[in-house]
């Protein structure tokens, strides 16, 4: 059956049952590596990405319920085919050890800026709660949110 | 005897009525004095003191807005308007810090402050009042052991009579039953310690019996169920809808742990009971359990277990909504019951889907059940922001003649706004 998505702009038809989970079309269907798989039952964020500007995890949002709700990822936030403001300071602080969680903690991060474009350390640690990363880098990832919200 | 001389006998007998009321209502006020007698505090006293108050769930209604334990100020809705909870911490000033014992006493059993002024019953005097003078000495020396906070509470907000706070003095006459409880010698000592506990200062049925139109609890229908921020406390008498009776020992579990493999997660309201029944002593988690266990067959003989159900096949729904559960639901509530990390339970098994409103299952979708930061326990994320309402309620719909053979809801639309309302 063919589903219709709007992702990171374009419009695609994928052909995939309507239960799967968005984030294995997004990687296996559609090439976008962004989003990671970490549990498949939205407790880790590994997954997250923005639905109508919104941090969902994509692991527990089956393809049948989006509709015409728009799809970002973390390569949709390129700008000019290079790293925008946040991903640059994810990159300046070195936020990454492993990595896997980091395009989860960059999706939910935007999200957060976008409606909170100058948020406290508080409002930044409320907020990112969802998003796990196991090897601890949140210093380094609290202080890249905060390059970036400057 | 003339219209006048009625009239008139009327009037008098009003005014003597109003003014012996009156004079029967009035409570002296209690000396201040100049600081609680925490100097010399006995740790025992004081543990026990702290196991109460988690017992009791003190801080859920006295929590500050800023997270000061105790601090009060918390908005408590009531069909009769807001009622802002006490600051009972010892500051001298805004706090109890200048109370007696005396005086919390009488507030714990009369539901009167310091100063004589009635209290409304959103304090569950009601209950406390059966707590012994042992355990009230110890709540009063654990309460006025921790740091004094200065919040001054924010009058209440209540209509017209009832902002007049002698009439809580005719509520009083009515609901009012000031008595320690008597043990029930036919019953173990286990079984009488919980029902202190239950009926006295963890005040269970605040939240699990239904109310009057005075917002009292309805004494015969103890237990049948009632209803707290939107969320529906389910029965826990003969009317339990559990599709597997609750045993003791189940109910020892759930309690200390916030979960059980038959039951699923405490969520709503109940999950700051679970929390706060972690700092309790296991022969007191014990004792409520027994105690509760026991009403559920009190008054007819044990249910039987509902078999589980592999799903019911469901017609009339839209086709995006089995697509939507097999995606979003499916993967942790599976049929076969496994229960992986996020401890998820076949919705055959939940009690929420087999209440009589969909109260809480529709909470649940919206917000999910949090995770816990202090231990391991139950985790669903939250719905609200992936599907829309017009997903919600058919997927609500869908769950219940899925795992139920119940009638359908028809307060689904009702209750998922009510719920967006209060910012799921």
């Amino acid at each position: 059956m063919t589903i219709a998505l709007n992702v990171n702009g374009a419009s695609h038809e994928v052909n995939a049952d309507p239960s799967t989970p968005l984030l294995y079309v997004l990687r296996n269907e559609l090439a976008l590596h962004g989003p990671k798989f970490g549990c498949g039952l939205g407790q880790c964020g590994a997954c997250t990405v923005h639905m109508d500007g919104r941090a969902t995890f994509s692991c527990v949002l089956p393809i049948a319920a989006i509709g015409s709700r728009k799809i970002t990822t973390l390569e949709g936030l390129l700008e000019d085919g290079k790293p925008n403001k946040l991903q640059q300071a994810f990159i300046d602080e070195q936020a990454a050890q492993c990595g896997y969680c980091i395009s989860g903690m960059v999706m939910r991060a935007q999200a957060l800026l976008r409606v909170t474009p100058h948020p406290t350390d508080e409002e930044i640690k409320n907020y990112m709660r969802p998003n796990l990363c196991r090897c601890g880098t949140h210093a380094a990832i609290m202080r890249a949110i905060k390059r970036a919200a400057v | 005897m003339s219209l006048r001389h009625i009239i008139s006998g009327a009037v008098g007998l009003f005014v003597v009525v109003v003014i012996g009321g009156l004079f029967w209502a009035w409570r002296p006020t209690i000396p201040l004095i100049s600081a609680p007698l925490n100097a010399a505090v006995d740790e025992r006293v004081f543990r026990r003191g702290a196991e109460l108050a988690a017992i009791g769930n003190c801080n859920n209604c006295h929590v500050a807005n800023s997270g000061a334990p105790y601090a009060g100020g918390t908005s408590i809705p009531t069909p009769f308007g807001k009622i802002f909870s006490s600051n009972i911490t010892p500051d001298a000033v805004t706090g109890i810090g200048a109370w007696s014992e005396a005086a919390f006493r009488r507030a714990m059993r009369d539901g009167v402050d310091r100063e004589g002024r009635e209290l409304y019953p959103a304090f569950p005097y009601d209950h406390f009042t059966k707590a012994t003078d042992d355990d009230i000495y110890a709540l009063y020396v654990y309460l006025t052991a921790q740091p004094a906070v200065h919040n001054p509470i924010p009058p209440n907000d209540l209509a017209f009579p009832f902002n007049f706070r002698p009439i809580v003095a005719g509520w009083k006459l009515l609901f009012l039953r000031e008595a320690r409880l008597e043990p029930d010698n036919s019953k173990s000592a286990e079984w009488n310690r919980g029902r202190y506990l239950v009926e006295g200062l963890g005040h269970c049925g605040a939240c699990h019996t239904p109310r009057n139109i005075l917002g009292a609890e309805k004494k015969d229908s103890a237990y049948s169920g009632g209803a707290v921020g939107g969320w529906h406390a389910p029965p826990l008498n003969a009317y339990t809808v559990a599709a597997e009776p609750w045993t003791a020992d189940q109910l020892t579990e759930y309690l200390s742990t916030g979960w059980h493999r038959l039951h699923g997660a405490a969520a709503g309201p109940m999950t700051d009971v679970t929390r706060n029944l972690r700092q309790a002593s296991a022969e007191d988690v014990r004792a409520i359990a027994t105690y509760i266990a026991s009403l559920a067959s009190a008054s007819g003989k044990p249910r039987e277990a509902v078999p589980p159900k592999q799903g019911n096949p469901v017609a009339n729904v839209p086709s995006e909504v089995a697509d939507i559960y097999a995606g979003a639901c499916a993967n942790c509530h599976n049929d076969r019951n496994d229960v992986g990390p996020s401890k998820a339970l076949s919705l055959s098994l939940s009690s929420a889907i087999r209440q009589t409103g969909s109260a809480n299952t529709v909470r649940v979708i919206l917000a999910g059940i949090p995770a816990l930061a202090e231990a391991p326990a139950a985790y669903m994320p939250a719905f609200g922001g992936i599907l829309t309402d017009q997903q919600i309620e058919s997927l609500t719909a869908y769950v219940r003649a899925r795992y139920t053979d119940e009638p359908p809801w028809t307060d689904i639309h009702r209750e998922v706004s009510k719920a967006r309302q209060n910012g799921s």
